[in-house]
């Protein structure tokens, strides 16, 4: 279990961070990190592993954000039950959308559109819908109380979204290590030939979609308590859905850390924006553009496939020099 | 007669305008190996296609152990038992030989190490015993057909499809493989084998059948088969069996 | 509600629509059927064939549909460079890879565009906007019925420039069997890069159609798009007669249903037909099987 120590270590440094700073900028600034980091692990278990790529996980994302925030203004349900709910919604959502997508064999740019069009719906229907607050949003009254999932200080805030990271590393680790990662990744490879080997594919799909789902409401539930304002355009936006996207296929697809690595690399370039270019409203999506264009070009497997690459250059190396007397 | 392992009965398929295989019926008995055999387009991959579940007949039924199985998706034909290799063959890329084989043992395996001890030694069957860590994208053609085999095999099947397991291997490799899949039926597997190389085809079959334009055209033994100018003239254009005699080229 | 003299304008305005619909799909079929790539650009490239237009207007007052000339050369090269030497060469030919690429300039157009001009809508106000003409009992607007004569006219041209011009029929080559056509000694790096600056060109003409008549802010391209690609999928993808009817029919239903359900039912409307369409008949009416 050497990858499980290593998710170990990663998130103990993590979890250190709020004992070594009180800096509110640098926990703000991880906080919404690790909140790229989930949302974008929910992707890559789709996309990265399952090879579907999905233009659309603002559906998740939204579902879980609506989902606790109208549970507690307007049925007083407890912040905490609200949260479970939310992500077993968005789960629900993802079931949903893969059972009608898998079912009809969509894949490829296809499944995309799909997903794309799932989302835009949604965005719709919550923008004008009475019980979202239309155009107005959803607005959680403050309340700061650990039993209302608020907290005074970031700290509590940063340990709960680095938990759900923990959470959702191990989970995909898991899998990883499962016939059902296993049967994921083959499916990914040539689903054909997974399919005359026995792989259920269209159940595979769906139950990946489904986890991938949950892991972004989450994400989504999250959002809400922590920055207790949303609308249609937060919600469901496609700025959720790129982002999902782009952290894992910068830090490497299809890796239990990509994610991570690409929502520190992507909210990094984004910070750095805005020092040298001002706030303009935009451009940090120009950059994302153009880092998704640069990495698909010359770095498909994203960083942990160059770190990867590096490595075995260094070893090849390694083995090239002369040979040293072993003791 | 014992009833045969498998049955296709009336089958046949029809692509808008084009009828690629036309009431088709065979039977396959237990144990022994069959070929089918004849010109490329006659319907041969088609066919395997249907009976592997990833094609549903236009018509006609196909029977497993006296089972209907017409239609049934090939994921549970791998359960049953059934398994096939695919002409054009893509391993898994980005996974290891070892993981690739590893994919068609845990049909009947949950945890991922018995499915990989199960993987190594369906490798060794196939010869792929030194190249297990390899990624599976650097193998030679011939490697890759012996990738495909193996991860059919690891699915523990009773009925194996090869389709056109032999192609492209150079006389080292077929001479090499041909025991292979004689080993293969010698544990009780039955093969059914499209197949273009006849050397093969005459030293592995012990049932032959004869598939041009989408119908049967004869079956039988080898020998028999390959002797019938019919099948010489599928192959080589009308008349040529007789030019062929009349050139004193002798029938096998 | 049902009488001639409500529907039939509501019908000819609905074909208008339909036909400028018509050009945007084309040239997403287009290069759909030579590449087998979904342009998720397409809707990025019209917002900004829209802003030029309007641009050309205000700075250099040129009348949008003069503008489309000197539009239509540079979005077909526009369209030509981004095939030629980012699409192709970033995607390594594989389908996930130009997939996210074609995300990615949808995303650094769109932006840009969002970065420079803001997000306020822009207007042209061109002194003929209002004109009509009457047609029977109907009274059509002067720049719709330029549209819609302008789109004909264009695909009338697309049609003889595939059956007449050799660049036309390598295209078609290349559409039906790419391997044959490359050991034909056919350029398919330069073909695809002409479809891809034909389908750009298509978008820069519709821009300059719509102009008079519509508005433009950073993400109106999007809304016209989601309706391409639903004429694109229910007209079955590559098939340029099938964009050209399902345009004109989806414009008509457009219309019909503005009449009698109001305009956020309407979007909603399309993403659902797009989805069903999706689901159930992903070759659309006129393609093959997916």
């Amino acid at each position: 279990m050497r990858a499980l120590a290593s998710i170990a270590v990663v998130v103990a440094l993590l979890a250190a961070v709020p004992l070594v700073t009180a800096s509110n900028v640098v926990l703000n600034f991880l906080v919404v990190a690790l909140l790229t980091a989930l949302v974008g692990q929910g992707w890559n278990l789709l996309g990265g592993y399952g090879g579907q790529y999905s233009f659309g996980h603002a559906a998740f994302f939204g579902t879980g954000a609506y989902a606790t925030a109208i549970l507690q203004v307007r049925y007083g349900v407890n912040a905490w039950l609200g949260f479970a709910v939310g992500i077993a919604a968005g789960a629900a959502v993802g079931a949903i959308i893969g059972a009608l997508s898998f079912r009809s064999g969509l894949k490829g740019s296809y499944f995309a559109l799909v997903t794309l069009a799932f989302a835009e719906v949604l965005r719709i229907i919550a923008s004008v819908a009475p019980i979202t607050g239309a155009g107005v949003g959803t607005l959680i009254k403050l309340d700061l109380r650990p039993e209302a999932l608020q907290f005074q200080s970031r700290v509590p805030f940063y340990w709960i979204i680095l938990g759900l990271v923990a959470v959702s590393l191990v989970i995909v680790r898991m899998i990883e290590d499962s016939r059902f990662g296993a049967y994921l990744v083959a499916l990914r490879e040539n689903e054909d030939s997974a399919k005359a080997l026995g792989v259920n594919t269209t159940l595979i799909k769906l139950g990946a979609m489904t986890v991938s789902a949950a892991i972004a409401a989450a994400g989504g539930c999250f959002y809400a308590q922590y920055f207790l304002f949303i609308d249609a355009g937060i919600a469901y936006g496609p700025w959720i859905s790129i982002e999902a996207l782009l952290a894992p296929i910068v830090g490497g697809a299809g890796t239990v850390f990509g994610p991570l690595l690409g929502a520190l690399v992507v909210k990094t370039l984004g910070e750095a924006t805005k020092l040298v270019a001002g706030d303009a409203p935009g451009l940090d999506l120009v950059i994302y553009g153009c880092v998704l264009i640069l990495i698909v070009a010359f770095a498909p497997s994203g960083i942990a496939g160059l770190l990867l690459k590096a490595r075995q250059r260094f070893a090849a190396l390694k083995s090239l020099r002369p040979e040293q007397p072993h003791g | 007669m014992a009833e045969p392992l498998l049955r296709v009965d009336g089958v046949s398929k029809r692509f808008g305008g084009l009828l690629a295989v036309d009431n088709v019926s065979l039977g396959v008995q237990a144990g022994r190996i069959t070929a089918l055999i004849g010109p490329n387009g006659a319907g041969k991959t088609t066919l395997f296609a249907m009976i592997s579940g990833f094609l549903t007949p236009s018509s006609g039924r196909i029977y497993h152990r006296g089972e209907d199985i017409t239609g049934v998706p090939p994921y549970r034909l791998a359960r049953r038992g059934i398994a096939r290799t695919f002409q054009i063959v893509r391993p898994f890329a980005g996974l290891t030989v070892h993981e690739n084989i590893a994919i068609g043992a845990h049909l009947s395996r949950r945890s991922r190490e018995a499915a990989l001890d199960a993987a190594a030694q369906v490798a060794h069957l196939v010869g792929l015993a030194e190249l297990l860590d390899k990624p599976a994208a650097s193998l030679t053609v011939a490697g890759r057909k012996r990738l495909e085999l193996a991860r059919a095999l690891a699915t523990e099947p009773k009925l194996l499809l090869l389709d056109e397991v032999l192609a492209g291997l150079n006389p080292t490799e077929l001479a090499a493989m041909v025991p292979t899949i004689r080993a293969i039926a010698e544990r009780g597997i039955t093969i059914v084998m499209i197949e273009h190389v006849m050397q093969a085809v005459m030293s592995l079959a012990q049932h032959v059948y004869v598939l041009a334009e989408g119908h049967i055209l004869t079956d039988g033994s080898p020998q028999a088969v390959v002797g019938d100018a019919r099948v010489i003239e599928a192959y080589l254009g009308r008349g040529a069996a007789a030019r062929l005699a009349a050139a004193g080229v002798a029938h096998v | 509600m049902l009488s001639p003299a409500i529907l039939v304008p509501a019908v000819l305005n609905g074909l208008m629509t339909g036909a400028v619909y018509a050009l945007i799909s084309l040239g997403l079929t287009l290069i759909y059927g030579v590449l087998h790539i979904i342009n998720f650009a397409h809707g990025a490239l019209l917002t900004a064939a829209m802003f030029t237009a309007f641009f050309a207007y205000k700075v250099l007052g040129l009348d949008p549909y003069l503008a489309a000339v000197p539009l239509t050369v540079l979005f077909f090269a526009l369209g030509y460079a981004l095939q030629r030497f980012v699409i192709g060469p970033a995607g390594h030919g594989d389908d996930r890879n130009i997939l996210l690429v074609t995300l990615g300039l949808a995303i650094v157009i769109e932006n840009a565009l969002l970065v420079a001009f803001r997000g306020d809508t822009r207007t042209i106000n061109l002194p003929y906007a209002f004109d009509v003409i009457a047609v029977g009992t109907a009274f059509l607007a002067v720049p719709r019925v330029i549209a819609f004569a302008v789109v004909i006219l264009v695909a009338l041209a697309l049609w003889l420039f595939m059956r007449r011009t050799d660049t036309g029929k390598a295209i078609r080559a290349v559409a039906k069997e790419k391997l044959g056509a490359e050991l034909s000694g056919i350029d398919v790096g330069h073909i695809y890069a002409v479809t891809f600056g034909l389908g750009t060109a298509c978008v820069a003409v519709a821009a300059c159609l719509l102009m008079p008549t519509y508005y433009v802010n950073p993400t109106t391209g999007n809304a016209f798009v989601l309706i391409a690609f639903t004429i694109v999928v229910l007209g079955g993808m590559g098939s340029v007669a099938g964009a050209l009817v399902a345009g004109l029919f989806v414009g008509v239903v457009e219309s019909l249903s503005g009449l009698y359900l109001g305009e956020s039912l309407g979007q909603i409307g399309i993403f659902v037909m797009f989805i069903l369409v999706l689901l159930f008949r992903p070759s659309g009416l006129f393609g093959e099987r997916v």
